[in-house]
């Protein structure tokens, strides 16, 4: 009997410990809407910052930003976490080499990010003599996504049945074909979803790029699609204050009368998007995996 | 064309090592800062020389970054191997279906959000109730057990889920309760791959800058009281480093302490590989 | 094997520098179009971004990009040409113990900063002797009911150790005591975060440049002088302190930062100075150098 009572006392806590968290997650986000919400309209989506005198204005740019460094370091990241991934999963014999980069991944992705942005700061920042700049910033957050993004592409080549590869194998086809033609794309929705988990990631990181990316914008005019301008929101050398950091600087520096407000719908705009990627990340993984099943 | 990656991964964490212990060393190589100075309690950089300064020993925000980091483990520890728990053996329906969203939701919260709840809902609430500055250990504790709690989770929830079905078969064919197959068996196994959980967890709690930084107090002052501020490395670090010039033994103690963060997750990680590895024997 | 490495790593340094170079080719173009980088002071970003914008309004061939960063930062970066201007609250000389060299930089004094002592609305003081705020400050005075306000502990808010408005503060206000690292106290980067910490906290105390005092926050008068930008001018009130702007004498654009800093020092610009609260430098009765002696006395 004793054993029985444990048991449901036992269950009856987990189910605490469940609520409770699911609890503190819907606190959260419900604390940060209610805050932010009212504040976020067209015009605060959309808009530059306002002047510092009157306030007003919106978080267009940063928010822009925040997209285009994630481009940015997406670009860098999934070839090179794609040709890593395969290497773990298909390539790599048990050895020093395979040892050595076992550990560079775990150390690279647990790294503290304020370590990650100094470096940034030292390499990419003032060796190359770039300045704050957006070329900076994707670089440094290369550093610990590009490990998360080996993780993850390697863990998803790892889950495709072995039936398939040795089919593919038996009917003469090469390593390297079998690898593009059968266990990427049977792979793929995996990776897909853990690739926009790990742009959520990026999409909110502060401490690395207050040292990198820079704390502000310099006037961009949106019809400027020079590259090489310097006003031109493209130009990956100019420096750009992310959504997260413009959190950061609004908090500490706050002497826009509306300084409050601000912080608050962009951190609510944050949590939305965050709240987007994820849902968006299940939804399309889903979809694609029954694309490929079904037309199998 | 794969191996591009893999060296790319091993140069950048090379370098990385490189150029950070190269700075973090520098002040105890040029004798401005002895070891001994540099692990004491003694901090003052603004010291004039007749009041004995200037000082920059780090130990209040070594035990700072510990003790915080700890403290939340401890919370967290409990609290994510029983999520975990309740995912894979309670109720994996809805595990699956509420609570593994709702854990990829909390890693994508970003810590400035996590120091801005902190700072509005947190500390206010502890000044309330405890009668103090609401800044502190405490504060810190409870806005990194959140941060840190999706990291346990999941590690664990792999770790439990890896365990054969065939032992839980067996406890259960002897008359073994749930509760007493979990302690019992599913824990003891799982045991490895949960401790892994809760290092990796301490490690991320170590190297959290921003929101501890916004609750936390910013006082050099040792950590041994739960509602008094106090410091971390990443604290001081981001706090600082604007505000000093480079290449001064300021600036550069504050590089050493960098250079702390990383051994201290490089001695982390090592405690993992040791514990996995004692798994295979 | 080694070949094979060797290889990659041929390919990897030529990627690199084929990025490299294309940088260098944008930073080109971005001078020819007069581009200044001015890093520093994040006391000093608000008012000189608002100046940067008013002047590439009317210079469009000139892009200016104002960074935070901190003082330290500023000089540093000036110093070793990575940016055209460095923002300090601080003299250059108050920092010659940290690596800069304050001859090979030029000073420019662009407008004048009073600081206060600021508490909570409910500690029911409002004027103190500077012994009584040095008291506070190193700890000797820990409840305000000691010198006739209310039973409330003291709550010390204060500014890193490396921070410029803290360094001002113990020079003017606390008679260059530094040891005022009294336990207990709160210390934070910005003051945006000490205001609303002072306004939150029963007890609380800490130090605010003018500009960002409001309604939430009470204003201490020190002997009887109240904080006023007046009072500044005079150096009645003596807890005040030059924003500089930094040029390097061997500047790459020198041309481009005289004419921006000629732009903040004109009457436009120290209208803007004006508004925001802050005081123009034209308007100052006395100087003061960076060993603090004032002229005329």
């Amino acid at each position: 009997m004793r054993a029985k009572v444990t048991d449901r006392i036992a269950t009856l806590c987990f189910y605490l410990i469940a609520i409770l968290i699911i609890g503190i997650l819907a606190g959260m986000i419900g604390f940060i809407l209610f805050k932010g919400l009212h504040v976020i309209n067209w015009d605060f989506v959309t808009e530059a910052p306002g002047s510092v005198l009157t306030g007003g204005g919106g978080v267009g740019p940063q928010l822009f930003n925040s997209f285009y460094l994630l481009v940015l370091t997406m670009i860098i990241t999934v070839p090179l976490g794609l040709g890593g991934g395969i290497y773990l999963a298909e390539y790599a014999k048990p050895g020093q080499l395979t040892n050595v980069l076992r550990l560079s991944i775990e150390v690279l992705s647990s790294l503290p990010s304020i370590v990650v942005g100094l470096f940034g700061l030292m390499v990419f920042v003032q060796y190359t003599g770039w300045g704050f700049s957006l070329a900076a910033g994707a670089l440094t957050l290369t550093v610990f996504n590009l490990p998360l993004m080996v993780r993850i592409v390697e863990q998803a080549l790892g889950t495709v049945p072995r039936e398939q590869k040795e089919a593919s194998f038996a009917l003469g086809v090469t390593h390297w074909h079998t690898i593009v033609k059968v266990l990427l794309p049977a792979a793929l929705p995996g990776i897909l979803t853990g690739t926009i988990l790990a742009a959520g990631r990026v999409f909110g990181e502060a401490a690395a790029l207050m040292f990198t990316a820079g704390m502000s914008s310099p006037d961009l005019d949106f019809s400027n699609w020079d590259i090489t301008s310097p006003v031109s929101p493209l130009n990956p050398f100019r420096p750009a204050s992310t959504l997260a950091v413009h959190i950061w600087k609004i908090n500490s520096e706050g002497i826009v009368p509306d300084a409050k407000e601000i912080a608050s719908g962009a951190s609510a705009l944050l949590v939305i998007a965050v709240l987007i990627f994820n849902l968006f990340a299940r939804w399309f993984g889903r979809l694609i995996h029954a694309r490929l099943t079904s037309t199998r | 064309m794969t191996l591009v990656s893999a060296w790319v991964l091993i140069i950048t964490l090379f370098s990385l090592l490189y150029f950070i212990a190269s700075k973090g060393i520098a002040p105890f190589l040029h004798g401005e800062v002895t070891l001994a100075d540099f692990f004491s309690g003694n901090w003052g950089p603004s010291l004039s020389a007749e009041q004995g300064g200037p000082q920059y020993g780090a130990l209040d925000f070594i035990l700072g970054s510990l003790m915080v980091a700890l403290g939340s483990a401890v919370i967290s520890g409990p609290l994510g191997i029983g999520a975990a728990l309740f995912m894979t053996e309670i109720a994996p329906k809805a595990g699956r279906k509420i609570l593994q969203p709702a854990v990829e939701i909390l890693v994508g919260i970003p810590s400035v959000v996590y120091g801005f709840i902190g700072l509005t809902l947190i500390v206010p609430a502890l000044r309330s109730i405890f009668g103090e500055v609401g800044f502190g250990l405490l504060a810190g504790i409870i806005v990194l057990s959140v941060m840190i709690l999706p990291t346990i989770i999941s590690i664990s929830a792999d770790a439990i889920h890896s365990v054969p079905q065939g032992i839980r078969e067996g406890s259960y064919a002897l008359g073994a309760t749930r509760w007493q197959t979990i302690s019992g068996l599913v824990i003891r196994v799982a045991q490895p791959g949960l401790l892994t959980a809760v290092v990796l967890g301490i490690a991320r709690a170590f190297g959290e800058a921003l929101a501890v930084q916004m609750v936390i107090g910013n006082t050099a002052d040792l950590p041994f009281h739960l509602l008094k501020p106090m410091s971390t490395l990443t604290s001081v670090i981001t706090l600082n480093m604007g505000n000093t010039v480079q290449g001064s033994t300021y600036n550069n103690v504050l590089w050493s302490m960098a250079l702390i963060l990383l051994l201290m997750t490089l001695i982390l990680i090592l405690a993992i590989r040791f514990i996995a590895r004692r798994r295979e024997v | 094997m080694l070949k094979k490495s060797l290889l990659l790593g041929g390919v990897f340094a030529l990627a690199f520098g084929a990025l490299t170079g294309c940088s260098e080719g944008t930073s080109g173009q971005q001078q020819a179009g007069g581009s200044l980088t001015i890093v520093g002071s994040t006391a000093m970003q608000p008012l000189v971004e608002e100046a940067g914008k008013a002047y590439s309004a009317k210079n469009p061939n000139v892009q200016i990009n104002v960074q935070g960063g901190g003082s330290g930062q500023g000089l540093s970066s000036v110093m070793n040409d990575t940016a055209d201007i460095g923002n300090s609250d601080l003299f250059a000389e108050e920092k010659s113990n940290e690596n800069i060299d304050p001859s090979q930089l030029v000073d420019h004094k662009v407008f004048v900063v009073g600081f206060a002592p600021v508490v909570n609305p409910d500690v029911g003081v409002d004027n103190l002797t500077q012994q009584q705020l040095i008291d506070i400050f190193t700890g000797k005075i820990k409840n305000w009911k000691e010198i006739g306000g209310k039973d409330l502990p003291v709550v010390l808010v204060n500014r890193p150790e490396s921070s410029g408005t803290r360094a001002t503060f113990a020079k003017y206000a606390l008679k260059g005591n530094t040891e005022f690292r009294a336990k207990g106290g709160i210390e934070e980067d910005s003051s945006g975060t000490v205001r609303k910490i002072v306004s939150e906290t029963p007890g609380a105390i800490g130090y605010l440049a003018f500009s960002y005092i409001d309604s939430s926050v009470k204003a201490l008068k020190l002997d009887g002088v109240e904080p006023t930008n007046q009072n500044v001018c005079t150096n009645k009130w003596k807890v005040w302190s030059y924003e500089h702007m930094y040029t390097n004498k061997n500047g790459k654009n020198s041309k481009t930062e005289n004419a921006f800093i000629q732009y903040i020092l004109s009457g436009e610009g120290q209208a803007l100075v004006k508004k925001m609260e802050y005081i123009p430098v034209s308007q100052m009765k006395v100087e003061r150098d960076a060993d603090g002696s004032v002229k005329p006395e």
